[in-house]
Order: structure tokens, then C-alpha cells, then sequence
């Protein structure tokens, strides 16, 4: 139990601690303290786990430790990042940035241990409130309306999940059996359950949680959301948050595994899925602002996860590697561009050009994100993407397994025709020049995040093997 | 009494219907806060007296019919307007979709299976009527105050189905979505000031700029 409330109170702890420091170079290696303190105690929970809270409210399982890994791992990298480039930021005051992140990070880590679904709902809300005043970072008429959209849409969603779970907590009434949202109980009680208020809820459940995700036709505040905010922002958003709502996604799956609503839920996961990518291959062509380029790419990348989900089998290996495949190369993807931003002072694709002439590292992380975030070998997303479509392919479900290859061929051209030009070839005579160089702070943690892309790619350590083996058998269709 | 609850969700309805129908702003806050009042009196007339009970009328009164409605109606003040003009789509189909959503509700309530107790009593269409009236407004309103009332109808759709539930949730779930209903309405207070600093307009037509050509 110790554990378990470490893991939340030590990022409030920090949440307290930054907002009471009253100076702006001090806070961001504050949270840097705070974010090794917190991969600390996952390291720790992760290698002895801590039996299940009496009540079965906390429960580490496999499911949650991978989310809960690239959480911390996602977050610490952000946080050292964070030093650095908030040097270049000191126009206003972080506070608000420091104690948003830590707060935020706080309510991700609750997610991810809870089994009870009311109190996973309250988590993930958090998440989404106390990323509201990181989006509108840069305070102006742009970042407002990003915010908006974030906030209304986002609560909409989160409402309508809400819903979902009432129906799920009166399924237990009816049924006669004690009330309940625990996770465990409800699989428990799942024969009894009245299958009408379980496919109710069950609907509601995807369509809420799908928004929090962004899943197409629920996308609409991704691109504006990551294209306003800033880069580790960005970074977090698309790497950390979005992993959160696929758990909530993960614990639906589980419970329509035990109700016999899985077939129903796997044919709307792969619908979705698969419009989320193509939607996500029609916008990435031509886009000209590139962290909106990397918005469509959240969208492909959950659409992937999404259909691998509902293609099921072997297919879920590859959405479970792919949660920690994607939050990693996301990270690379956003921080670099979050440099490459600060320097050019645009992301417009029309004045960044010769960035890897001008930005070495930050250019050559910004092109190897990209080459390892649409499947390329040697890197992470490879072995993902490829297990899932083989997997569509020996399922014999050739046409979902033909969409997904058109989709990934088209959006690799479309990123490449953005990317590319961006990074290659000469900076323009008249662009701007800013005080902004590469330093270690700013390029070390895409860095180290993009070796671990790397090595993930080649060799999965027999620990991670484990867990993730461990994982995919509790999504397992049981005979 | 639980008669008289069906008699004051049927007033939940009609009021739905008022913030289909007006325009309004401060009128539209109004009906909302004694939305919220009703709300917070049905919890007292389904279960038994106890101080629990009493503590949670209080505050559900509190924020869903005084502080939130407060908070609302000082934005509308600072922001110098007065009513919902231009809607993207017009009163009186959002009235005829409106009825359209209270219908198809009461016909889905009746295909799922009730407690005996509850059964012949409207909380499930009440609570799924108002939530997609809270859903129309919230997307056919051009104004951010439009949007978060629109928001704010939602949740009480939401709160009255929680009813059913009083005894199967625990306090702690119950205690945070209200919480969030708070804090999410004190964050969209916020951000609507930002709104019209940076617009001097609430009109959320004219968040356009970052779009797809």
C-alpha cells in the first residue's frame, strides 16, 4: 500500500513545492528531482509489485505497468528537457507549466494502478484539466482557441464515459448481485449482468473514452491541442496521455471479453481504427505546419492500436509493444521539433527549411523520429506495426489488413514530402535568427528516448518479454 | 414520494426545453440554476432522512443552483452580452430535435430491464432526454456561455441517472464528479475570460483560425 500512495503523493508533494519556489530558473530542476523520484518508485514497483490494496481498489497489473512505464519514462525525459528549454522561454512565468505537469503526472500514475473504474474516470479528468493551462502556454488568440476545443470537446467525452459507467453500476443492481465498479468484481459477476445496460454502457464507454484517445471521427481538438502547445506539451499529450485513455480503452476490453460483448466492440474498434488512419492519410499530405503534421500522426498511430486491438490474437502483442513504441518515438518527434521551433521561430514548413544544416542534432533526432515513427526498421514501431499486419493477414482479414498497408504507405509519403524538405538542403537567406543553440539539456533526452526506440527495436529484454506476454493473456479471448 | 420525484423531473424536462428555446443568456443561467435546485431536492425525496443526506443537498444546491450559475452570470456580465444570436441552427428545429431526442429516450428507457422499484418511473429517459438536450445546445450554439451551459445540462442528465445509484456508488466517486463538474466550469470561467480578452467577443465562430484549407 506504501507504494501505492508514494506514487501519487510524491508528484503533489512536487506540485506544492513548485508553486511555493518563487524563481523560474528553480522549478523546472525541481520537477526533474521530482520526475527521478517518480521513476524511481515505478522501477521499484515494477520489479517487486506490490500485492493488491485490500478492497481491490490499487492493483499494479500488467496492463498498467507497461502504461505506467511509459509514463514515467515519457515524463522524466520531458522534465530534464524541460531545464533547457525553458532558458528560452523566461518571457513569462512556468510556474503554472510546473505544477500542471506534476499534477498531471500524479493523476496518470492513479490510472494506471486503480482497478476501480469510478476512480480511474476522476483520474483521467484530472489529466485533462490540468493539461488545459499547458496548452495555453503561449497566451494568444491561437493557443486560446486550441484550448477551447481541447476543454469542451475532451469533457464531453469524459461526460459521456461517466454515463457509461452508471449504466455498468445499475447492470449491478438489476442484477441483483453488490453494487460495484470494481474492475474485477464486474468481470466476476459478468454472466449475470443484463447484456442490455452492459452494451449500453459498453457503446457510451467507447465514444467517451475514444474522444480522450482522439480516435477518428473524435479527433477534432488533436491537431489545434498539439499544434498550440509547446513541444514537451506536445510530448506528453500525444506520448502520455493518449496511453492513459487506451487503458481505459484496455479495461473496457476486458470487461467486454468477460460479457460477451467482444465482438461488437472489436468490429467499432477496427472501424474506427482504420477511418483514424485514413483520415490521418488525407491530412498529413501537404500539411505545412509540422507539429499539426505530428497531430495526424497521433491520430494514425492510436487508429493502429485501435484496429490491432480489434483484430485480436497476435495483433495485441503488437498494441501493447506499440504503446511503449509510440509514447517513446512521440517524445523524440515533439522535442525535437519543440527545438527546431525555437530556433526557426515558426513551424511553418515554408520557413524552416536546412534544418539538420543549421540544427545538427535536432535535425538528424527530428528525421530518425520520423523514419522509426512510420515503421521503418531498426526501431520500435517496426516490430509493432509488422506483427499487427501479419497478424491481419494470417487472420485472413485481407481487406483491414490492405487498408492499413495503403494507409502507412500514404501517410509515409505525405510525412516524407513535410519532413524531408524541412530538414534537408539550405536554411533560407532570410530567416530569422534566435538565441536558441542545441545543448545537452535539449537534445539529450530525445536522444536517449530515441536509443531506447532503437534498442527496443533490435532486443526486447526478457523482463519486458515477460510482462508484455503477461499483458497480452489477460486480452486473450478465452474458449 | 417518489411519485412527486416523477413530478419534478417532468419540471426537469420543461426546463430543458426553455434552454432549447431561448436566447436569452441570463434567462438560459436561471433556468439552469433552478434545474440544479430540483436536483439537489430529489436525492431527499427518494431515500431516508440522514444527516449524509442532508449534507449532500446542501452542497449540491449550493454549487448547481448558486455558486456555478454565479460564476456563469458574472462572465456574461463582464463580457457585455446579452443574448445567443445566430445559433448555427435555428430554435425551432433544436425544439423539434429536441422532442425528436425526449421521445427516441423514453423508447430506450423502455427496452432495458429495471429494479422493480424504479420500474414505471422516468429517471432513465428523464437522464438521457436531458443529456442529449444538453449535447444539442452544447453543439448548436455559437456563444462559449452557450457551450458551457449546454455542458452544465449534460452533467445534470448525468447527475439524475447517478440517482439510481445513491446507495451502489461510493461517496468518494459521487464527491469527485462533482468536483470536476466544479473545477471544469471554474477552468472554461477562466478560459472564456481569455476568450473575450483576446476576441472582445464570445462567439467561439470566430476561434477559425486554425483549420484545414
Amino acid at each position: 500500500m506504501f507504494f501505492y500512495a508514494a506514487l501519487i503523493i510524491l508528484p503533489l508533494i512536487g506540485a506544492a513545492a513548485t508553486w511555493l519556489i518563487p524563481f523560474d530558473r528553480m522549478r523546472p530542476k525541481v520537477l526533474s528531482l521530482f520526475a527521478c523520484g517518480h521513476m524511481a518508485i515505478t522501477v521499484r514497483m515494477l520489479v517487486i509489485t506490490p500485492p493488491e490494496s485490500p478492497g481491490g481498489w490499487f492493483h499494479l497489473d500488467a496492463l498498467g505497468k507497461i502504461v505506467l512505464l511509459s509514463t514515467s519514462l515519457l515524463f522524466l525525459a520531458c522534465a530534464i528537457y524541460s531545464i533547457g528549454y525553458l532558458n528560452y522561454r523566461r518571457e513569462r512565468s512556468n510556474r503554472m507549466l510546473c505544477v500542471g505537469l506534476l499534477i498531471c503526472l500524479a493523476a496518470a500514475s492513479l490510472v494506471t494502478i486503480t482497478h476501480h473504474l469510478g476512480l480511474m474516470w476522476v483520474a483521467l479528468e484530472t489529466t485533462t484539466i490540468s493539461m488545459a493551462p499547458l496548452i495555453y502556454f503561449n497566451r494568444n488568440a491561437r493557443s486560446i482557441e486550441a484550448t477551447w476545443k481541447y476543454l469542451l470537446i475532451c469533457s464531453v467525452g469524459v461526460a459521456l464515459a461517466l454515463i457509461g459507467l452508471y449504466f455498468l453500476a445499475y447492470a449491478t443492481i438489476v442484477a441483483k448481485v453488490e453494487p460495484s465498479l470494481l474492475l474485477d468484481d464486474l468481470m466476476r459477476y459478468a454472466g449475470k449482468l443484463s447484456s442490455g445496460w452492459v452494451h449500453a454502457a459498453v457503446v457510451f464507454l467507447l465514444v467517451g473514452f475514444g474522444t480522450k484517445v482522439g480516435l477518428a471521427p473524435l479527433h477534432t481538438w488533436k491537431p489545434d491541442a498539439y499544434g498550440e502547445a509547446p513541444g514537451l506539451v506536445g510530448a506528453l499529450l500525444s506520448g502520455g496521455l493518449v496511453n492513459l485513455a487506451f487503458l481505459a480503452l484496455l479495461r473496457v476490453y476486458q470487461l467486454s471479453l468477460a460479457t460477451n460483448e467482444i465482438v461488437f466492440y472489436q468490429n467499432a474498434l477496427i472501424v474506427m481504427g482504420l477511418i483514424s488512419m485514413i483520415i490521418a492519410a488525407i491530412f498529413m499530405a501537404r500539411q505545412t505546419d509540422f507539429k499539426r503534421m505530428l497531430a495526424y500522426s497521433s491520430v494514425e498511430h492510436v487508429g493502429i492500436m485501435a484496429v490491432a486491438l480489434g483484430l485480436g490474437g497476435k495483433a495485441i502483442f503488437g498494441a501493447l509493444f506499440h504503446i511503449l513504441a509510440n509514447g517513446l518515438s512521440k517524445g523524440v518527434l515533439f522535442l525535437s521539433s519543440g527545438n527546431i521551433h525555437r530556433s526557426y521561430n515558426s513551424k511553418n514548413t515554408d520557413h524552416v527549411r536546412g534544418a539538420l544544416r543549421r540544427l545538427p542534432w535536432s535535425g538528424g533526432l527530428f528525421l530518425a523520429g520520423f523514419i522509426a515513427i512510420t515503421g521503418s526498421p531498426p526501431f520500435a514501431p517496426f516490430i509493432s506495426e509488422f506483427t499487427i499486419i501479419s497478424s491481419a493477414f494470417t487472420q485472413g482479414r485481407m481487406l483491414i489488413g490492405a487498408i492499413f498497408l495503403i494507409s502507412l504507405t500514404i501517410i509515409f509519403i505525405g510525412m516524407a514530402l513535410t519532413v524531408l524538405p524541412m530538414v534537408m538542403g539550405d536554411v533560407p537567406a532570410d530567416s530569422e535568427t534566435t538565441s536558441y543553440r542545441d545543448s545537452l539539456l535539449t537534445v539529450g533526452p530525445p536522444l536517449v528516448l530515441l536509443l531506447l526506440v532503437f534498442v527496443l527495436g533490435v532486443w526486447i529484454p526478457a523482463p519486458l518479454m515477460d510482462l508484455l506476454n503477461e499483458a497480452t493473456a489477460l486480452l486473450e479471448v478465452r474458449q | 414520494m417518489i411519485s412527486l420525484a416523477d413530478q419534478f423531473l417532468v419540471l426537469v424536462l420543461l426546463i430543458n426545453f426553455i434552454s432549447l428555446g431561448t436566447s436569452r443568456l441570463i434567462f438560459s443561467i436561471r433556468a439552469v440554476a433552478v434545474q440544479g435546485v430540483i436536483l439537489g431536492i430529489l436525492p431527499g425525496l427518494l431515500h431516508p432522512f440522514s444527516w449524509h443526506l442532508v449534507a449532500i443537498t446542501i452542497v449540491i444546491i449550493a454549487v448547481k443552483g448558486f455558486v456555478i450559475p454565479l460564476l456563469l452570470g458574472r462572465a456574461v456580465r463582464s463580457a457585455e452580452i446579452k443574448r445567443e444570436v445566430e445559433p448555427f441552427l435555428g430554435y425551432v428545429p433544436t425544439l423539434l430535435l429536441g422532442a425528436l431526442f425526449t421521445a427516441l429516450s423514453f423508447g430506450f428507457a423502455g427496452s432495458l430491464p429495471m429494479l422493480p422499484v424504479h420500474q414505471n418511473y422516468m429517471f432513465v429517459p428523464a437522464s438521457i432526454a436531458t443529456l442529449m438536450t444538453g449535447f444539442l445546445v452544447l453543439t448548436t450554439r455559437r456563444k462559449a456561455i452557450s457551450q458551457v451551459i449546454g455542458y452544465l445540462v449534460m452533467e445534470n442528465g448525468i447527475f439524475i441517472f447517478g440517482l439510481l445509484l445513491a446507495e451502489a456508488m461510493p461517496v468518494m466517486v459521487e464527491a469527485g464528479a462533482l468536483l470536476d463538474l466544479l473545477v471544469g466550469t471554474f477552468v472554461m470561467g477562466i478560459v472564456i475570460n481569455q476568450i473575450s480578452r483576446e476576441f472582445s467577443s464570445l462567439d467561439t465562430s470566430l476561434l477559425t483560425s486554425l483549420k484545414e484549407e
